[in-house]
């Protein structure tokens, strides 16, 4: 009898979170599995499983009515970056533009997008489109995609598989080249406001992120060029309050700190409020400068006034992006493997008027409320 | 021998939270090697109180409060409530919605405060009610029940904040996370201590410490002297459910928003942590609420230990586990045996020579 009461209330709890996840798709999600399947049904007159050439030839079949279905697996909504971009894709791939978009929310979860993807396979989806969790653990799933011939699109962060043909392309930011802009500005503001010794503070991402990773390589190469001194370097996480937290601590150790490098804007925020907390100030005229990724809505505007001193973009639109790579796919053409998205830097002066690394220029823009308001997020 | 301790009630409770102070202690001073300021406390330029001692005590609060839900629990029904940390969010969520109005971000209150407190305070009973009522009433393992509201609590904050950070940039609901007013000890320090004090004073100035207690050694027993079992076990749930959503509101404040996916985060670990770290037995019966107490404050003492070393992120959880490993070893009850016999060994030899 026990175990009947439990049992029901397992499927019980099953049946709700389908439900749920129905529903928190919003109004991408199909409501069940149908409208998903007449589309791919209606051309393919060879099931899909018979190799990549085939799915191909289907796909541009699919294309012919009209309608592509994307399966688009998301990390999840931890940050206002992330909710931009899972807007983008959103915005893009509307069923106005000829799309149907199956939208996957795997709250931070890579067995969530595991199944999420399988899903997308038994679906029979156009396209995979993934923003994965973390680097590693890809093969055998990418693997069965690419059995049922379906394309798989990566977006901004990067997988680590060991055979490069499992994912078609790669749509992102290039993150060490952010790092090292970021660095580069630093460098140039500190010549210019004749600033000679830098310790700073650096607050990191989730270890093993492509974001950290980058991020990190281009802060410690330009430290090691330039004779800076990282004082303190640990993870917050990419979430406020570890950043508030770690910052607190960093403090009581550390009195000497006049950089705060922090991998998103989220930790930059939890990171002026410790500052603050700790009775210094932040900004161009304060005790400690703050350096942040992103540039997210209140990222920019914290900007504005100078409480994040240089924040360096990471363009979460990948929206239009991946479409122009889809619509070559159907084209028949071959897509360019890795696709960087184009970001710039954003600050709160004007003392720098662009930075160079490997010799190309990058222009630096002075945050103004004209520059928020011709922003799309 | 053994008889004799079994007797001697004040020299066990000395002892039971002898061990959880000495972690305490050890923690602190490996700080101290580290850096000698550790135990110094300043005000600093803004006027509040400045120092890793206060760190340590501030952010434990979230924990204390947890834990003392979290050691009701496990001495009524003999087990954990994991889904605490997903509670706090449910509570974070619900309230800063209202408080927002349904958008992501605001900048002034679009309900009354006190409204959506209340509102976000009576989403985590009602999860509380939830989780009691399947463990207390449907008699399922508290492991099984609380892991639905585990996995579907945070999903329901999902949906409550429609999947966003939902920010309330209001200054007076960085209070509780914050400051009142010129006051240097922050707040949440003071939410940890009024929990603290009204807990002691229900369990022991009314009967219902005595009552859960006697629930969890033998629930089938208390039942047949006349106490509602069922209901004392429902209550406990309830109760850390109340507590789980207080937690969340203060850890909602500290960042002014809720962040459905990371508040509370693991905290349900930390929180059964605690309680063993306490000496209570996560088997049921009798409980130390000083005990789990003592034992929160030794887990963020040993995170803000971590955190200041500048031990790398990847290995924190490494050396967490060691730590815990070695507080747990010297407080059980085999090493604890082991030590009396070799202290008794040793007095003996001493006598004969």
């Amino acid at each position: 009898m026990k175990k009947k009461i439990i049992s029901m209330l397992l499927v019980a709890c099953m049946g709700l979170s389908l439900v749920a996840c129905g529903n928190s798709g919003g109004g991408n999600a199909p409501a069940n599995n149908e409208p998903a399947k007449e589309d791919a049904g209606t051309d393919d007159t060879e099931p899909v499983d018979d190799g990549g050439a085939d799915a191909e030839a289907s796909n541009e079949g699919g294309s012919s009515d009209g309608v592509i279905t994307v399966g688009f697996s998301q990390v999840g909504a931890e940050s206002d970056w992330r909710t931009a971009n899972s807007e983008s894709m959103k915005s893009t791939f509307s069923e106005a533009n000829g799309y149907k978009l199956i939208f996957d929310d795997a709250q931070q979860k890579q067995e969530n997008q595991l199944t999420a993807i399988r899903n997308f396979i038994n679906q029979e989806v156009d396209y995979i489109v993934l923003a994965p969790t973390t680097e590693t653990g890809w093969d055998t799933v990418l693997q069965e995609a690419k059995d049922a011939g379906i394309p798989v699109i990566i977006v901004d962060r990067m997988v680590d598989v060991s055979d490069d043909s499992l994912y078609n392309c790669y749509v992102g930011g290039n993150f060490k080249l952010e790092g090292q802009k970021a660095c580069e500005w630093l460098k140039a503001y500190a010549d210019a406001k004749g600033i000679n010794e830098l310790n700073i503070a650096h607050i990191q991402g989730t270890i093993g992120a492509s974001a950290q990773i980058g991020r990190t390589e281009g802060l410690e190469e330009a430290a090691e060029k330039y004779g800076w001194n990282i004082v303190a370097q640990q993870s917050g996480e990419f979430t406020q309050a570890k950043g508030q937290e770690v910052m607190e601590s960093m403090l009581k150790q550390n009195d000497n700190i006049n950089v705060v490098y922090c991998e998103n804007d989220n930790e930059a925020f939890g990171a002026i409020d410790a500052i603050k907390a700790a009775g210094k100030t932040v900004g161009p005229d304060g005790d400690i400068l703050v350096m942040s990724f992103d540039t997210v809505k209140a990222g920019i505007e914290m900007t504005m006034t100078g409480d994040i001193i240089c924040n360096t973009e990471c363009n979460p639109l990948h929206g239009p992006r991946v479409e122009e790579l889809i619509k070559k796919m159907e084209a028949g053409e071959e897509p360019e493997k890795i696709a960087y998205v184009d970001e710039g830097i954003f600050t709160f002066g004007d003392e720098v008027a662009s930075v160079s690394i490997d010799g190309q220029d990058y222009e630096v823009t002075k945050v103004t409320q004209e520059v928020i308001d011709g922003r799309m997020y | 021998m053994s008889k004799e301790k079994g007797f001697n009630w004040k020299q066990m409770t000395s002892h039971h939270l002898f061990m959880p102070i000495v972690c305490l202690v050890i923690v602190c001073l490996a700080n101290v090697i580290k850096s000698p300021d550790f135990f110094k406390i300043s005000i600093n330029d803004s006027g509040v109180l400045y120092g890793s001692v206060i760190d340590i005590v501030n952010r434990a609060s979230e924990l204390v409060i947890l834990a003392i839900g979290m050691t009701l629990v496990t001495a009524a029904s003999g087990g954990q409530d994991i889904s605490v940390g997903a509670i706090m969010a449910v509570a974070a969520a619900v309230c800063c919605q209202i408080l927002s109005g349904g958008e992501a971000s605001t900048s002034a209150y679009q309900n009354p405060f006190i409204l959506a407190a209340l509102a976000g305070l009576a989403a985590s009973i009602l999860c509380g009610m939830f989780n009691g009522f399947l463990v207390a009433k449907l008699k399922i393992q508290p492991m099984v029940a609380t892991l639905i509201l585990y996995t579907a609590g945070r999903g329901i904050a999902q949906l409550v904040t429609k999947g966003q950070i939902t920010y309330v940039r209001v200054d007076s609901y960085k209070v509780l996370g914050g400051y009142i007013g010129k006051c240097p000890i922050p707040t949440p320090i003071f939410a940890a201590i009024i929990s603290v004090v009204v807990a002691y004073l229900v369990l022991n100035k009314t009967a219902l410490g005595l009552y859960i207690e006697s629930v969890g050694i033998n629930g089938e027993a208390s039942r047949l002297v006349g106490l509602n079992s069922t209901r004392i076990k429902w209550m406990a749930y309830v109760i850390c459910g109340f507590l789980a959503g207080f937690a969340g509101l203060v850890n909602s404040s500290r960042i002014y928003s809720a962040d459905a996916n990371n508040i509370g985060l693991n905290l349900e670990m930390d929180a059964i942590l605690a309680v063993a770290l306490g000496g209570n037995l996560l088997s049921g019966g009798k409980f130390s609420l000083a005990g789990s107490i003592i034992g929160a404050f030794t887990i963020q003492a040993l995170t803000t230990t971590l955190l200041s070393m500048n031990v790398s992120a990847d290995q924190i959880p490494v050396y967490k586990a060691i730590v815990v490993v070695v507080i747990v070893v010297l407080q059980s009850p085999v090493f604890k045996k082991q030590m009396a016999v070799w202290k008794v060994r040793k007095s003996a030899e001493g006598g004969r020579a």
